[in-house]
């Protein structure tokens, strides 16, 4: 492969670049979330109409497919021509100048079409450095039979305490129905997306502006106390086993009475393959508290170019395809509209066979309004809702999720797991250097 | 006696099932649908379907994982009896004051953990161009496995009486000789544990072929991390890939299991 | 054995009289059988040693490549006055010993039931061999998901059948859960070894074993147990080397909590190297690693060791 490359690179410098027909070989890295998986399944279409492209897919989950391509580029290693990343990872790489900016976008791309508030999440400085794939933000799932059953009506703008009044009424366990499912699966991105919009409608921050962590503040204890308490009462067993999908599969299996997630997991209860909940699910707002602000997140798995690619243009190319207005018709020919990759352009939301789904004006409006400049009460010296784009974010975030977990647990009390967390995030803010 | 051996035998493939229970459920919900893998109460008569596994092959080359898994196992595993073998030889019948310090100063190689030393390693990969090279993966994983395979054959040469090489000695058999033609064909139980051993050992490994390759030398322990966490929850297809991902191994070693039990001596026969 | 020794005996002293040269050309012999091996294994180990001695005493971020530079003793202190360095130290520690005991425990059990001979006894040991060939990976998923979750899993259902509380496994008893997956991975290599040595006990022995039903337990402790002391060394040897470095299993199940409740050594520098991106200190935890593992190395080398010099202790 590398010496392939370097043959190629010395045939196009000898030969000039014009009329060369060699293969181009993309290796792009995704994440195994299913819109990703369609992608590639659909790519034999690319294929087939650019025969001079191979693709290499490497799909892993977040976790590992983060560590790599983080080694890959920062060592410079240049294994990869396309990456899937989010809203977190494009700001700090763009930054670093480790992403080909998107700065010659064809007309017929149509980048107007796309969500002000993504794009501006994928800029740095202005200058665009990925293209967003899907996008979500976050809402209440909920079970309008059981809610009708029980005579409560579900306000367009819920609060979390009345979310806690009717999860204890709603749980039943002993027939397998729980109040409310919540992520509790350590994590930045899993976990800890969830309890960051908590703690920003309690009214808590991550750093000040001095970029002091402040994990242990008593905002940040109400908050997770109240999360704390709420899943161990009213959730299902194994709470800190539950991510993203174990709770996805819990709602669409009718086990879940309420579920606060992204927005892109609502298609999923339509596909009657999977779920059980397809008559009876509704949407409303994310739950807010004492803060009416930052109560739902903003992310969008994005694909983005290494500096270190050989083939920048061509995975330009595919990287058009892959979130073009026409790749979306094509999900939705091949899968229906439910399961098209959402929240990316406003022209997937004028459509009228997609518009009319019960979940999309609610992902309309909560990713009009996630608003990533202004998640707190208190001023933040970070743009980002349910993170902090810095790269220390990463292990700040997870090393609270963990202690929050091990709250859940009852391995230790909520105090002592943010005093815990809180000690790692000063000295990782330290060492770093911040201060 | 007549009962208590019925006894002895119902208690014998009683744990022996315990044993091989979560393989055997995890082929069963392979050839589940979706729905069936996750149903409470289990499922267990059904119709068989191959959807699950069908679309485990569409999703990625399986043929390319399990050859890249076959060179680095099978690679890895000859390099090492060819670096093993005379080291072991030596150590066995020539043992000198240093033998005892040598091998225990080769197991302690084993000792520094992957991650601790992953940035390094990946950096020198980089710079040698073996970074998802099938090459890279073969030689990490002879390193991982030499010192096991020379303290394995090690133990097991000591095992077969000097008598036998001196004979061939005073035939007039040079080293070579002695250790294709007497040696060998006395070790075969302890050598084909050996490489037995150490081909599990690179075919389960996961840490370094998840860092080190990217798509041209992934091999299925790769393979298999595509289907984990998103595909959590999808119980038929994460079973379909375990299944096969293993498969290949698991035959092979019952193929082999005669000479583990024969050759798995550690030096602790008498 | 006894042999075999006086064969060495001999060996030696025909070497002895052998003429001057051909003993010389014998030494470059010798040395040409050894060093390949020797030479390969001193690169490998001086070389990531070396590096992570650098780096350990380096401060390197991945992600700060521009910020490198000497950090002295500084990624050591800051570790060392990590609280939960020294609990990843202790999970480590109860992580191994439990593993062992459980796998020496089940394995000599396991070997016992399968050394003698009864209809099917080669299918029943092709089915208690097989999780050793299973992946770490593979392993954990299927604990994870399919026998020990707590909603969907076939052990909650099993409990629940007979009217236990369901166990939620991953949350209240992660050590346990991740000590159960292990176990079952490793018991039938040490079933393996263990099988190997009682072969090779003199049958007469056995049988007198097993026929005197009404001293088995004696038996056991006074005959069996003391004939396997050897292998029981051995696979403890070679278990504690692979459990010290686990990694797989936690990362598939846990990811190191709840809490810090599966927090071990080998995951304290995954997070230093992977989530903080942080060399420097991952190096200083690596570092600290190897010392733990020769800690425990010495321990059990000393064991080995006694044995593999005093052979004819083993009669």
């Amino acid at each position: 492969m590398k010496l392939g490359m370097i043959g190629a690179a010395l045939a196009v410098a000898l030969m000039g670049t014009s009329a060369f027909a060699q293969e181009t070989r993309l290796t792009i890295a995704t994440v195994n979330n299913p819109d990703m998986i369609t992608m590639q399944r659909l790519s034999a279409e690319y294929t087939a109409a650019n025969p001079d492209v191979k693709l290499d897919w490497v799909v892993l989950p977040e976790n590992e497919l983060r560590a790599k391509v983080t080694t890959d580029i920062a060592t410079k290693a240049g294994a990869y021509d396309i990456l899937t990343i989010g809203t977190y990872e494009v700001p700090i790489w763009g930054k670093l100048g480790w992403l080909v900016p998107f700065d010659d976008v064809p007309a017929d791309y149509d980048i107007e079409d796309v969500f002000p508030l993504v794009r501006a999440g994928l800029s740095v400085d202005d200058k665009l450095f990925a293209m967003p794939f899907y996008g979500e933000s976050s809402f209440t799932m909920y079970r309008k039979d059981l809610f009708e059953a029980a005579g409560i009506e579900m306000p367009e703008q819920p609060t979390w305490e009345q979310v806690k009044e009717w999860a204890a009424k709603l749980h039943d366990p002993a027939n397998k129905q729980y109040g409310i499912c919540l992520r509790g699966l350590p994590g930045w991105g899993e976990n800890m997306a969830i309890i960051s919009t908590m703690g920003n409608t309690f009214g808590a921050r991550y750093f000040d502006e001095e970029w002091k962590p402040e994990l242990n503040s008593e905002e940040w204890k109400t908050a997770v106390g109240f999360y704390v308490d709420l899943v161990n009462n009213y959730g299902p067993p194994g709470v800190t086993g539950n991510g993203h999908l174990e709770n996805r599969t819990l709602f669409a299996g009718g086990n879940c009475a309420m579920w606060m997630d992204a927005t892109s997991a609502a298609g999923y209860m339509f596909n009657k393959d999977e779920s059980k909940v397809v008559d009876t699910v509704a949407f409303t707002n994310a739950p807010v508290g004492p803060v009416p602000k930052g109560n739902h997140w903003l992310w969008a798995w994005s694909l983005a170019i290494p500096a270190t690619s050989q083939n920048a243009e061509a995975a330009k190319d595919f990287i058009y395809w892959a979130t073009s207005k026409e790749y979306i018709q094509k999900v939705a020919t091949e899968n229906g509209w439910a399961a098209v990759p959402p929240g990316t352009r406003k022209s997937t939301y004028a459509e009228p066979e997609y518009i009319k789904l019960p979940f999309t004006q609610p992902t309309l409006d909560a990713m009009n309004t996630a608003d990533p400049t202004d998640p707190t009460a208190k001023p933040v010296p970070y743009v980002g809702i349910q993170y902090a784009p810095i790269p220390e974010f990463q292990a700040i975030g997870t090393e609270l999720g963990r202690a929050i977990a091990g709250a859940v647990a009852g391995q230790t009390t909520v105090e002592q797991a943010l005093d815990n967390a809180q000690a790692a995030a000063d000295r990782i803010m330290q060492e770093a250097g911040y201060y | 006696m007549k009962r208590s051996h019925l006894g002895h035998a119902v208690l014998g493939h009683g744990l022996a099932f315990l044993m091989f229970f979560p393989i055997l459920w995890m082929i069963i919900t392979a050839f589940k649908t979706e729905i069936d893998a996750f149903s409470m109460p289990p499922i267990l008569f059904f119709e068989p379907t191959l959807s699950s596994l069908n679309e485990v092959f569409a999703r990625g080359s399986y043929s390319k994982f399990v050859t890249n898994s076959i060179i680095a196992a099978l690679g890895s595993t000859l390099l090492c009896l060819l670096f093993a073998i005379p080291a072991a030889y030596q150590m066995s019948f020539f043992p000198s004051k240093r033998t005892n310090g040598t091998l225990l100063w080769m197991i302690s190689t084993k000792m520094m953990p992957a991650v601790g030393v992953i940035i390094p390693i990946y950096l020198i990969f980089q710079a040698a161009g073996l970074l998802d090279h099938i090459m890279g993966l073969v030689l990490i994983f002879f390193l991982m496995n030499l010192p096991l395979a020379v303290w394995m054959l090690y133990t097991y040469f000591k095992e077969i009486p000097n008598e036998i090489l001196e004979a061939a000695r005073v035939d007039g058999a040079g080293i070579v000789e002695e250790l294709r033609f007497i040696l060998l064909p006395a070790a075969i139980p302890g050598i084909a544990s050996t490489a037995l051993l150490c081909t599990i050992l690179a075919w389960n490994e996961s840490f370094w072929s998840l860092q080190l390759t990217a798509s041209n030398a992934a091999p299925l322990t790769v393979f298999i991390a595509s289907f984990k966490a998103a595909e959590g929850m999808f119980w038929a297809k994460m079973s379909g890939a375990s299944m096969l991902a293993i498969g290949p191994i698991v035959l092979l070693g019952w193929a082999m299991q005669r000479h583990l039990v024969r050759g798995l001596t550690f030096g602790a026969v008498k | 054995m006894a042999a075999s020794l006086q064969g060495q005996g001999g060996t030696a002293v025909a070497g002895r009289g052998l003429a001057k040269k051909a003993w010389s050309r014998q030494r470059w012999t010798m040395l040409a059988l050894i060093a390949p091996a020797v030479g390969v294994l001193l690169v490998w180990m001086i070389v990531p040693l070396a590096m992570t001695i650098y780096y350990a005493f380096h401060r390197y971020n991945v992600l700060y490549p521009e910020r490198f530079g000497f950090a002295g003793f500084r990624n050591f202190s800051l570790l060392l006055n990590d609280p939960m360095f020294w609990g990843a130290m202790g999970k480590t520690l109860i992580l191994v010993g439990a593993s062992l005991i459980v796998t020496v425990v089940l394995g000599i059990i396991l070997a016992l039931v399968l050394e003698k001979d009864f209809p099917g006894r080669s299918i029943a040991r092709l089915m208690a061999l097989a999780p050793f060939f299973v992946m770490p990976v593979v392993a954990a998923l299927v604990w994870k998901n399919m026998l020990m979750h707590p909603v969907y899993g076939l052990l909650s259902w099993i409990l629940g059948t007979i009217g236990l509380p369901v166990v939620d496994w991953f949350q209240n008893w992660p050590m346990t859960a991740i000590v159960i997956i292990i176990a079952w991975q490793w018991t039938p290599f040490a079933m393996l070894v263990f099988l190997t040595s009682l072969q090779s006990m003199p049958e007469e022995q056995k049988e007198a074993a097993w026929l005197d039903g009404a001293n088995a337990v004696q038996m056991f402790f006074k005959i069996i147990l003391p004939h396997l002391s050897r292998a029981i060394t051995a696979v403890v040897m070679i278990e504690s080397i692979f459990f010290l470095s686990i990694f797989a299993e936690i990362f598939t199940t846990t990811g190191g909590g709840p809490g810090q409740a599966t927090t071990t050594l080998s995951y304290i520098i995954y997070t230093r190297a992977f989530l903080e991106w942080n060399v420097g200190s991952a190096s200083a935890g690596g570092l600290f690693a190897v010392i733990l593992a020769n800690i425990v190395a010495i321990f059990l080398i000393r064991l080995v060791a006694r044995n593999m010099q005093n052979p004819e202790k083993f009669g």
